[in-house]
């Protein structure tokens, strides 16, 4: 295994919402420097597992490992140590509505660093150029279209150079143009900044292009998982049906 | 009899939840104290939120205290002609503005205005996923959010205390000694000899406890939403009558300490 930074792994994860088990024994090792999508249903848990990586939510049971430390018994200054190797794009960009485009994206920089404005500022305009959206500085999120928040989103979360970016959803919503753009933004970030990329989705057409792998959330176990190769071949009854949408098939659509 | 078991069931169930609460916001409290010591303190978030809560609030509490010390004056003047004591009529505004009404009117404007606004503002940032995004860029939202919103509570409700006790007797002085032509002299030594300077800082220290609950109530509703729109708009409701509620309910035990 490389030591690079960047690496998760989750080992036997439980974790249950009063009697709904959400993961129940997950196991999953995330590679640095390569993207892994993780698809399933919606409401499948996929949003939590990846609330779990980031140690938003604490696992029942099991271990999160970071970079060889497990998150899931970390007191709080150690989490947000760890917290700062991680940028995180939310599904609808979770912008401060507060802040303009320039002040959200040097949010983190002004938090955790003793730059001085200028430099912030330089940084900040590299950031917008690198999602795209330069000169946007000004204009508050309310004035934003859904693809241009996810934009600026990325550039804050890139902001302080992370190792590891989590992408919550990020298609969900969009046109097919846009999606497509987002898709092309996260590859081309993914290579530029060489990140580690957590991305989930169940936008089908989009994981085989923006993944190195892939990795199939079914009833809080992780059921399959491989290149994308490896997983269009694969014989697993309940990938297929869900790559193909069918209505028949192990998994039940009520 | 199976109606009276679940009627004490959920009696029971109401006072739990309650008492759990109460539990939950103290716990609030003591992380807010917590992170009010460790610096750094962000000056510009506590002064934009000084501003919010009390600059803002003047003029609605310009407008209930002055009209509150001149109903007060009115309602007095009845009540002490009957035995020629108009000259109490002063003393009377004075001392129920500085020990009573200004803190607690004062104190429920700013909850209408600015307590409900604290809900409404963290609980839009709730559920639309900004308070994580703060967690996850390690930013604890109590010393981001919730700190500069109480300091400014606790600082700018006795202020705007001070405010409405002074147009309150103004107030009463205009109807007082203008318009019921009371003598103006005898209205004025009667303020002077009542009103102790105690009343006053009592009446402050009962501000600035109704501030820390306003604001303390506010962001734990806010902070707590659940469920998209409707839990904003449920969470800003239960701010604005739980803040209320203990406010008034405070006030009592503080006036039975205090005077």
């Amino acid at each position: 295994m490389s030591d690079r930074v960047g690496m998760i792994s989750l080992i036997d994860v439980h974790k249950s919402f009063g009697t709904q088990k959400v993961l129940d024994g997950l196991n999953l090792e995330i590679e640095a420097g390569k993207t892994t999508v993780i698809i399933g249903r919606s409401g499948g848990g996929k949003s939590v597992l990846l609330k779990h990586i980031i140690g938003l939510l604490k696992p029942d049971s099991g271990q999160i490992i970071v970079d060889g430390d497990d998150i899931s018994r970390m007191n709080d200054r150690h989490l947000n140590e760890v917290r700062k190797k991680f940028g995180m794009l939310f599904q609808e960009a979770a912008l401060f509505d507060s802040m303009n485009v320039g002040e959200n994206v040097a949010f983190p920089l002004r938090e955790h660093t003793k730059k001085k404005d200028g430099e912030i500022r330089h940084i900040v305009r590299e950031r917008l150029k690198a999602v795209g959206l330069a000169g946007v500085e000004a204009k508050m999120p309310s004035e934003l279209s859904g693809g241009m928040r996810k934009r600026v989103g990325l550039a804050r979360a890139i902001a302080m150079q992370p190792a590891i970016v989590l992408f919550d959803e990020p298609t969900t919503g969009l046109d097919p143009i846009m999606t497509e753009a987002v898709n092309e933004l996260i590859i081309n970030t993914q290579r530029n900044f060489d990140l580690t990329c957590v991305v989930i989705s169940h936008d089908v057409q989009s994981i085989f292009k923006v993944g190195h792998k892939i990795a199939m959330l079914y009833e809080g176990q992780i059921v399959e998982q491989g290149t994308p190769d490896e997983i269009g071949a694969s014989k697993n009854p309940v990938l297929n049906q869900f790559l193909a949408g069918d209505l028949d098939g192990p998994i039940s659509v009520l | 009899m199976g109606r009276i078991s679940a009627s004490m069931d959920s009696l029971g169930r109401m006072v739990i939840r309650n008492i759990e609460e109460t539990g939950k916001i103290l716990i609030l409290f003591l992380s807010v104290l917590s992170w009010m010591i460790r610096p750094p303190l962000k000056l510009r978030h506590i002064f934009k939120q000084m501003e919010f809560v009390g600059v803002k609030s003047i003029f609605v509490v310009i407008l209930t205290g002055t009209f509150t010390g001149m109903v007060m004056a009115l309602q007095g003047y009845y009540g002490f002609r009957m035995f020629s004591a108009e000259s109490l009529v002063g003393s009377t505004v004075a001392l129920g503005m500085t020990r009573e009404l200004g803190p607690v009117l004062t104190s429920l404007m700013v909850t209408a205005r600015a307590g409900s606004a604290m809900a409404a503002e963290l609980g839009t940032m709730r559920v639309t996923e900004q308070i994580d995004a703060l967690y996850v860029m390690a930013v604890n939202p109590v010393k981001h959010l919730i700190v500069p919103r109480v300091i400014a509570g606790v600082i700018m409700v006795p202020a705007l205390t001070i405010v409405s006790d002074f147009m309150g007797i103004l107030g009463g002085y205009f109807v007082g000694v203008q318009i019921l032509n009371i003598n103006e002299g005898a209205f004025v030594k009667n303020i002077t000899k009542m009103v102790d300077l105690n009343d006053i800082f009592n009446g402050l220290i009962k501000a600035a406890f109704f501030g820390l609950i306003l604001s303390l109530v506010g962001c734990y509703k806010g902070f707590n939403t659940t469920g998209g729109a409707e839990g904003v708009g449920k969470a800003t409701t239960e701010a604005v009558v739980l803040a209320s509620v203990s406010i008034l309910i405070s006030d009592y035990f503080l006036t039975a300490i205090m005077f």
